[in-house]
């Protein structure tokens, strides 16, 4: 019997990387899922973002597991979209124990020379968004009688970086609504918790921009070059993490097994926070 | 197939409460057993200390899950009777993977009742004990290839809960020493974490202490509510610090090190 059986997750992000990786970690342990990803590009982020495309092949492995899932694409940004997507989620699918806020965006620039649109894009897709995402699914879980919220945060929600002013800003904010939420639910024995990668080996570390922001003193920097710089974050003597490394936690606060951890600061790091 | 399969763990204080419920939870995962336990008196606690009969009964649990366990009754204070039962334990069943310090001792005073016997007896065992565990243990991780540590703190590890002054002490001390192994030994491919539980039913939670309690909160209204739980829970089960403990085991958490995991119900936030 998987570790979260006959449960139903609800992922934002879902299209890719760590939210393809949720749902895949889920559905593996018996979950059905309720997917979301915005699957179109948002103008300040200077990386291609997710595809139509991307979220149907999400929707395809967690179908090859044998479990539902209902994805729509949709723009966390938009409340009444998202409520409406997971809303209709529930309604085919029964009920709703897990919420997995992931839905994020990156994007480079010292605090002083950052355009107002990337600052507010950022506050609105990886801080309003997790809000959105906690509001509309807080009635479900009170009707279930419980669950767990996760919200992926970042070891940038714990200490703050070079040229990502807004998004520490951010990450640090999701740790307040965590918190928040933490006592807020607890009565009604809702967790919630916040899991704090390092560099993960997705399509967000790994492009042009964000190798110039690690390298700016190599013309067309290549992965090999960038792997000591990236290691050098980290105690444990690597790079980045895989996707699944973030999603095992994941599955940990999700299940029962973790029914009584709620207000938690997981960092999925190697180390970095305390280095 | 277990999630820890062929590993072996070495736990202190192993004979009941917490540390039987790691031992048994890692068995039933597919580990070995190294167990050590004091199993005998230390003055003044107001609960009954652990005895030979607890920790045979530990034995009898892991065995009955077909795994095997080497368990012998050592204090962790006492270094040479340490090393000796790590070393035959790891000789006795190949390797070692997980370290558990768990061994504690928690007695309830207010600030001008803790005697200068009960400040030392707590650091002693406490934290002084669990840094003897991890310097002693570690070389066999080493020569393993990496593992994992993981400590027991306490909520008291991270808020001053009153009554506990030599306890919150030891188990703030234990944050130190995890953060500090945690660097020192990553070169080694080996993670410390700590767990921090809130009130645990187990048999630390018996006995005098519990009248004691609810005199000092009667006694100190205001402080009452320090022990309050997010959730609406007053207590929590062995096995859910057993069930972190093996997620912090190996390969699910195997880029976690250096963290303060809370199983506190939302005590400490709250």
């Amino acid at each position: 019997m998987g570790r979260v059986e006959g449960k139903v997750a609800f992922i934002t992000g879902a299209a890719r990387g760590q939210g393809r990786s949720h749902a895949i970690r889920l559905a593996e342990e018996g979950a059905d899922i309720i997917a979301v990803d915005i699957a179109a590009q948002i103008d300040s982020v200077p990386f291609p973002m997710a595809t139509p495309d991307d979220l149907a092949q999400t929707v395809k492995e967690v179908e090859a597991l044998d479990r539902r899932i209902v994805a729509t694409q949709t723009d966390v940004r938009d409340y009444a979209a998202l409520k409406a997507a997971l809303d209709d989620g529930v309604a085919q699918l029964g009920r709703l124990d897990i919420v997995v806020a992931n839905a994020g965006i990156g994007s480079f620039g010292a605090a002083v020379d950052l355009e107002e649109q990337a600052w507010q894009d950022m506050l609105d897709v990886n801080l309003t968004g997790y809000w959105h995402t906690a509001k509309a699914a807080i009635p479900h879980l009170r009707a279930a009688g419980g669950g767990s919220i996760i919200m992926t945060s970042s070891a940038a929600g714990l200490k703050g970086y070079q040229h990502l002013a807004h998004y520490v800003s951010a990450k640090h904010g999701v740790v307040g609504l965590m918190r928040t939420l933490t006592n807020e639910l607890g009565p009604d024995m809702i967790r919630v918790n916040s899991v704090h990668p390092t560099s993960v080996n997705t399509d967000m570390i790994h492009n042009k921009a964000t190798y110039e922001l690690f390298a700016p003193d190599l013309e067309n920097p290549t992965k090999d070059q960038l792997v000591e710089r990236f290691q050098a974050m980290n105690i444990l003597p690597i790079p980045w993490v895989e996707a699944r490394d973030i999603s095992n936690a994941v599955l940990f606060l999700a299940s029962d097994e973790a029914r009584y951890i709620t207000g938690v600061t997981l960092p999925v790091d190697a180390g970095s926070v305390v280095k | 197939m277990g999630r820890v399969e062929g590993k072996v763990a070495f736990i202190t204080g192993a004979a009941r409460g917490q540390g039987r419920s790691h031992a048994v939870r890692l068995a039933q995962e597919g580990a070995d057993i190294i167990a050590v336990d004091i199993a005998g008196p230390i003055p003044n606690l107001d609960y009954p200390h652990a005895t030979p009969e607890d920790l045979a009964q530990t034995v009898k649990e892991v065995e009955a899950l077909d795994r095997r366990i080497i368990a012998t009754q050592a204090d962790v204070r006492d270094r040479d009777a340490m090393k000796k039962a790590i070393d035959e334990g790891v000789a006795q069943l190949g390797h070692l993977d997980i370290v558990v310090a768990n061994a504690g001792i928690c007695i309830l005073r207010p600030w001008d009742e803790v005697t200068p016997e009960i400040w030392q007896d707590t650091l002693a065992v406490n934290l002084t004990g669990a840094w003897n565990t991890v310097q002693l243990a570690a070389p066999h991780l080493i020569t393993a290839g990496g593992g994992s540590i993981i400590l027991t703190s306490s909520a008291a590890g991270l808020k001053g809960l009153p009554f506990l002054t030599p306890y919150v002490a030891s188990k703030h001390g234990i944050v130190g020493i995890m953060r500090a192994f945690a660097h020192e030994l990553a070169e080694h491919n080996i993670r410390v974490n700590s767990v921090h539980p809130t009130g645990v039913d187990t048999p630390m939670g018996s006995g005098d202490g519990t009248q004691r309690m609810g005199d000092l909160i009667g006694a100190h209204p205001r402080l009452g509510g320090m022990f309050t739980n997010s959730l609406p829970i007053d207590i929590t089960e062995p096995v859910d610090i057993s069930n972190a403990v093996l997620f912090l085991f190996f390969d699910e958490a195997r880029y976690v090190t250096a963290l303060t995991m809370t199983v506190d119900a939302g005590n400490t936030q709250y």
